[in-house]
C-alpha cells in the first residue's frame, strides 16, 4: 500500500481545499472543510480502493492522514 | 442462520400516505436542525435528500390509516376478512396501548383480529412482512395488513432532522394456495445499539429535569428525547452489511440475485445507497429511489419507493428488498409479484388535528 497514493485519494474527497495542502502529517480535522459528511466520503473511498471498512472511531481516533493510513494498512 | 421461507402467501397491494406539506433542504427554516459543520448544498449533494414531507399534527398512525383505507378500497377487500394487523413504527401514538389495537378499531376491522406493534426502524418492513407471512402461511388467517412508517414525533420538540421525512404505508398480504411466497434473510447486531438511539424516555432513562438540556454533537444540538445517529458508523454498517445479506439470500435459496427485476433498498442516504448498488454491481435502472423527494422514512421507505417509483411497473416482477439500520438490524426478502397486484396512488394528507382516540 502506497502512502502517497493514499494521501492523494484522501485529498480527492475535498472540493474546496487544494490538494497541495495534504501531506501524511496533515491533521485533517483542522482543515476548515472537514465535516462528518467528508468522513463518509473517506469511509467510502477506503472501502472502494482498499476493501477495508472503517468505523467512525477509526476516523475519530486518527489525528493525521498517516494515522488513518496505518489503520487501513493493518487491515488490508 | 436466520433464513426463512413462507409459501402460499402473496402481496395483494401496497399504498403509502405522506403529509402534503413539503420542507426544502436547500431552504431550511428555523424548525430545521441544521449542522453548523456544512452547508445545505453540501448536505443535499451527499445525502441526495432535496425535500421531504413533514407535519406537526399527523401521527404515523394517521398516515398508515389513510394509506390502508385507500388500499382496502382499491383492492375491494371486505374488512371483516382482515384478521391480522402488524404496526411497525418507532413513533407509536402512545407509550401504551399498542397502536395496532387503535388501528384495528379505527379501520373498522373485526374484533377477531390479531394485532401487535413492532418497534423496528429501517429493517422494519422486511421484519413485519415475515411476521404477517408467517401468520398467513397456514391458511387459518386469510388476509392481513402490515402498516409501517414514522412521522410526527420526528418533526416536533427540538428541530427537524433534514435527512428524515414522514410517511405511513400499508401492505396487504393474503393467503393464496400455490403462491411462491417469500424468502427471507435476517440479522441483528445489538453491539451497535447506540449507533441510532433516543436516549431518554424509556425505562433505562426516564424523563427527568435534565432530559431537555441540549448538547452539541457534530455541529447539531440535541436533547435526550431526540434521536441521534453516529453517521459514520451507520454508513460503514450499511455499505458492508446490505450487500452481504442480499448475496447470502441468493446463495442460500439457490438463485442469482442479479436475476431480480427490482432491488428496493431502504432509502438511507444517496451516498450509502450508491455504494451498495455499486458493490452488488446492479444496473441503476433496477434500483428505484425516492429519497430525493421524501428523505429517509425508516420502515416506510421500501413500500414508499414502490408506490412512488414503480406505480405502473410492479406487476409480474421479481423483487429483492433490503432494509438495514437502527438496532442494528437488517433483513432481505425476495418475492415475485403477480399480475393482480395493486399499487395505490400516493395518498397525500392535509395537516389536521385528530379528535378521535385522544384522552
Amino acid at each position: 500500500m502506497d502512502l502517497n497514493e493514499f494521501v492523494a485519494h484522501f485529498a480527492e474527497q475535498f472540493d474546496a481545499t487544494d490538494a497541495s495542502v495534504f501531506t501524511p502529517e496533515t491533521r485533517f480535522r483542522d482543515i476548515d472543510e472537514w465535516s462528518s459528511l467528508i468522513g463518509l466520503s473517506v469511509i467510502a473511498m477506503v472501502d472502494e480502493e482498499y476493501d477495508v471498512t472503517l468505523k467512525g472511531d477509526d476516523v475519530k481516533n486518527s489525528n493525521t492522514i498517516l494515522d488513518l493510513f496505518n489503520i487501513v494498512k493493518s487491515r488490508v | 442462520m436466520a433464513f426463512l421461507q413462507f409459501k402460499n402467501v402473496r402481496i395483494a397491494g401496497i399504498a403509502a400516505g405522506v403529509p402534503k406539506n413539503i420542507a426544502s433542504n436547500l431552504h431550511p427554516t428555523a424548525d430545521d436542525n441544521i449542522s453548523s459543520e456544512y452547508t445545505p448544498e453540501d448536505f443535499v449533494a451527499t445525502t441526495g435528500v432535496e425535500e421531504r414531507r413533514v407535519s406537526k399534527t399527523l401521527c404515523t398512525s394517521d398516515l398508515c390509516y389513510g394509506a390502508a383505507e385507500q388500499l382496502i378500497a382499491d383492492l375491494g377487500w371486505d374488512k371483516s376478512e382482515i384478521e391480522a394487523l402488524i404496526f411497525v413504527s418507532q413513533t407509536a401514538d402512545y407509550i401504551l396501548p399498542a397502536t395496532a389495537c387503535i388501528l384495528q378499531d379505527r379501520l373498522g376491522l373485526s374484533k377477531e383480529c390479531y394485532a401487535s406493534d413492532c418497534t423496528l426502524g429501517c429493517s422494519g418492513w422486511v421484519y413485519g412482512l415475515s411476521q404477517v407471512a408467517s401468520l398467513l402461511a397456514t391458511g387459518d388467517i386469510k388476509k392481513a395488513l402490515l402498516l409501517c412508517g414514522d412521522a410526527k414525533k420526528r418533526f416536533s420538540g427540538g428541530g427537524r432532522d433534514p435527512l428524515f421525512g414522514g410517511a405511513g404505508t400499508a401492505t396487504a398480504v393474503e393467503f393464496k394456495e400455490g403462491a411462491k411466497g417469500f424468502q427471507f434473510h435476517f440479522g441483528t447486531d445489538g453491539s451497535g445499539f447506540d449507533a441510532i438511539i433516543t436516549p431518554a424516555g424509556g425505562a433505562r432513562f426516564p424523563i427527568d429535569d435534565h432530559t431537555f438540556e441540549f448538547e452539541e454533537i457534530e455541529g447539531k444540538k440535541y436533547h435526550r428525547m431526540m434521536s441521534r445517529m453516529k453517521g459514520m458508523d451507520v454508513f460503514s454498517f450499511g455499505i458492508s452489511t446490505a450487500p452481504k445479506t442480499v448475496k447470502k439470500l441468493g446463495e442460500h435459496f439457490g438463485f442469482d440475485y442479479l436475476d431480480a427485476d427490482y432491488f428496493v433498498f431502504h432509502q438511507a442516504n444517496m451516498k450509502m445507497n450508491n455504494m451498495i448498488m455499486k458493490k452488488l454491481k446492479l444496473p441503476e435502472e433496477k434500483v428505484p429511489s425516492c429519497m430525493r423527494y421524501f428523505g429517509n422514512t425508516s420502515s416506510a421507505s421500501i413500500p414508499l419507493t414502490i408506490v412512488a417509483q414503480l406505480q405502473d411497473t410492479s406487476a409480474n416482477k421479481k423483487f429483492i428488498c433490503c432494509g438495514f439500520g437502527v438496532g442494528l438490524s437488517w433483513g432481505t426478502v425476495a418475492f415475485d409479484t403477480d399480475s393482480d397486484v395493486i399499487i395505490s396512488k400516493l395518498v397525500e394528507l392535509d395537516d389536521s388535528e385528530t379528535s378521535t382516540y385522544v384522552v
